[in-house]
């Protein structure tokens, strides 16, 4: 236990403020408070309640991370107000410190949005187990300790929201699944009991899947239970190819393209990899190439740098490969 | 000071499609006296994409291009911070996984290699904010970048997850404020400038896959410097170099406005204050020329 003192300082917090049924336009509350090294950013939602305005709104229950009620952005980024340290975030940000939901876009009151397209997509990952299991089984369907480790703790999200919020792809794309959905489904794909056919089909579908994953790891980097939801989706990838339901589409072509790159030069061909992935496409390139061209960013293939001691490259190619296609 | 001496990682980019910034590598280390190996050996580092295909395989490639630097005996220095992710990323998992490391080693030892753990791998740019400082580049600053507003552009690989980057550099980057190359702007004699999108991403990596979101990233990064009264963004990867540089158009309509602004990478900038000609720094590879030179 560490004894440190108590200690006391000002923070000026800058509040999104909007109740849908009253205003057109969300606007801002400034309150200054004192804030402990004791407290979380739920002690301070709650205060603005007690203290100063009873019409302010948020969502907590647990106060435990573990019902994932509470999740909002401070300073823009996606946290959980019960977990999250305010001398963590006066740290990272100063004391000049700004309270925002997860999605302004989809604001009800203050804190409280609209969570329907999380729910939606997470339903759509088909979030639970499908599997022939005895109604009345005589013993307990067990799974050995080394199988459950495959989960790789894809079973602690508490569909908090806070990676699918931080999402650059979700703010864009309305037809992309988002890390949590894609956790949930590795969740269910890693779990040796479950024979479900369509749920990895379903993830690898492009434009919703997780091709379009545009591999920030903000999803990573929120993450209040540690899930690394874009390692799950590295892993979907991954058995998109083991189980065969990888489809030959320009975005798994990309993926295979740096191997044949690889083997053949042990540099990346630049050039050689969108042909690849492109096929016939590739014209749609040519503008640009054209440009890249007449500027020297353009290396012609028989001027393409080869890795020296390219044999030994090529060897472990063959020695190491784990997956064909 | 004892001379910095690195094992280099160009990766396949700088071989490349960015020839201005291998240019710009070799003319900054010059200037700062830092001595570059080139391991002419390694091999792509997959991208972040090949793991996506064979994971166990990615390992091993990027476990030999370390090995190379191990036996230099030196730290290595990427240029691209997606180089930076996967090579780190690898070091990483093998590492505090020794039963996995037994099994990259067992194939490397096929080809006379083995990866023992001993050579860290940091980014060019920590490098030069760890070891070589820049209470020094301020010192040898001969023409300070003083009219320039300048937005920096940090890239995704550079600063999450940033657990891991916590390992490779001692300078602690807050991935939802990251300054260090605020600081180098601020060092070159520039004015940083403070935009939303200076952590986000630039969608590069869905580019062929996903045109439409890797565009609208692109353009939101360049109107957010622009709004922000940049002349100029600068960035330390590659890649995020090419799609700001060479992608402008389908930004433009992808955002509905017309955006377009000089990029420079972090080699270049430091170049062009200490004094290094445009020729040396390669400056006319650019699409979107660096009309202020
Ligand atoms: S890594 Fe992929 S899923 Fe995670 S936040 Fe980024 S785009 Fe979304
Ligand atoms: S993966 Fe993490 S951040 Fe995303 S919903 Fe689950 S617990 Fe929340
Ligand atoms: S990330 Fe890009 S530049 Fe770096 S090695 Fe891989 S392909 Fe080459
Ligand atoms: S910002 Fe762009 S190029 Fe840079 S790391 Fe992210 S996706 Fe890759
Ligand atoms: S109140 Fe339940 S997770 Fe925060």
């Amino acid at each position: 236990m560490s004894t440190n003192k108590i200690s006391t300082q000002k923070v000026n917090f800058k509040v999104f403020r909007f109740n849908a049924d009253v205003d057109y336009l969300p606007y801002y509350e400034n309150y200054t408070m004192d804030v402990t090294s004791e407290e979380v950013v739920l002690d301070v939602l709650n205060r603005i309640k007690w203290d100063h305005d009873g019409s302010f709104s948020y969502r907590r229950s647990c106060r435990h991370g573990i019902c994932g009620a509470c999740a909002i952005k401070v300073n823009g980024r996606s946290t959980l107000a019960c977990k999250e340290s305010m001398t963590t975030m006066v740290e990272y940000f100063g004391n000049e410190i700004t309270l925002e939901p997860l999605s302004t876009k989809r604001a009800v009151k203050d804190m409280i949005i609209d969570k329907g397209d999380f729910w939606e997509k997470h339903a759509a990952a088909t979030p639970y187990l499908v599997a022939d299991i005895d109604e009345c089984p005589s013993c307990e369907n067990l799974v050995s300790p080394h199988d459950a480790e495959e989960l790789d703790e894809a079973d602690l999200c508490i569909q908090c929201g806070a990676c699918h919020y931080a999402c650059p792809v979700v703010e864009i794309n309305s037809d992309f699944f988002g890390p949590a959905a894609f956790a949930a489904a590795y969740r269910f794909e890693s779990d040796v009991r479950d024979n479900d056919k369509q749920r990895l089909i379903d993830v690898n579908e492009e434009k919703q899947g997780v091709w379009d994953c545009v591999k920030c790891f903000e999803c990573a980097e929120v993450c209040p239970k540690d899930i690394n939801p874009i390692d799950k989706i590295t892993k979907l990838h991954q058995m998109a190819f083991k189980r065969g339901v990888a489809k030959n589409n320009v975005a798994t072509r990309h993926a295979v393209g740096f191997l044949h790159s690889i083997k053949k030069h042990g540099m990346l061909d630049e050039g050689g990899l969108v042909l690849y992935s492109e096929g016939a496409h590739i014209v749609k390139h040519i503008p640009v190439a054209l440009q890249m061209f007449r500027k020297g960013k353009i290396v012609m293939p028989w001027n393409m740098p080869k890795s020296d001691n390219l044999d030994e490259i090529q060897k472990l190619i063959k020695s190491s490969s784990t997956v064909k296609f | 000071m004892k001379k910095l001496k690195y094992a280099l990682f160009t990766g396949c980019t700088a071989k490349q499609s960015t020839p201005e910034q291998m240019m710009s590598t070799m003319a900054v280390a010059r200037k700062l006296d830092i001595e570059l190996i080139e391991l002419t050996e390694a091999s792509c580092c997959g991208a972040s994409h090949l793991q996506d295909y064979d994971d166990f395989l990615s390992l091993v490639l990027n476990a030999r291009n370390i090995a190379y630097a191990e036996k230099h005996g030196l730290t290595m220095v990427t240029i691209c911070n997606t180089c930076q992710l996967n090579t780190a990323m690898t070091k990483h998992r093998l590492d505090k996984n020794p039963e996995l490391k037994a099994r990259v080693n067992e194939k490397l030892s096929e080809v006379g290699l083995e990866y023992k753990g001993t050579s860290n791998v940091i980014h060019f740019l920590y490098a030069i904010i760890d070891d070589f400082g820049l209470d020094k580049i301020r010192e040898m600053v001969v023409k300070p970048l003083s009219q320039f507003n300048i937005a920096p552009f940090y890239g995704c690989h550079n600063i999450r997850p940033s657990e891991l980057h916590d390992e490779s550099h001692k300078q602690k980057e807050n991935p939802y404020n990251p300054t260090s190359l605020d600081d180098l702007i601020i060092a070159c004699g520039g004015k940083n400038v403070d935009y939303e999108e200076k952590n986000k991403c630039c969608g590069f990596h869905v580019e062929l896959q996903a045109p439409h979101t890797a565009a609208v990233l692109t353009g939101n990064a360049i109107a957010g410097a622009t709004d922000n009264n940049a002349d100029m963004m600068v960035t330390p990867c590659p890649l995020c170099h090419l799609k700001l540089d060479t992608q402008t158009k389908s930004a433009s309509e992808a955002i509905g406005r017309e955006v377009s602004l000089p990029v420079l990478h972090m080699q270049q900038m430091i170049g062009l204050a200490l004094g290094c000609s445009a020729a040396e720094l390669g400056l006319k590879h650019h699409v979107t020329e660096v009309n202020f030179i």
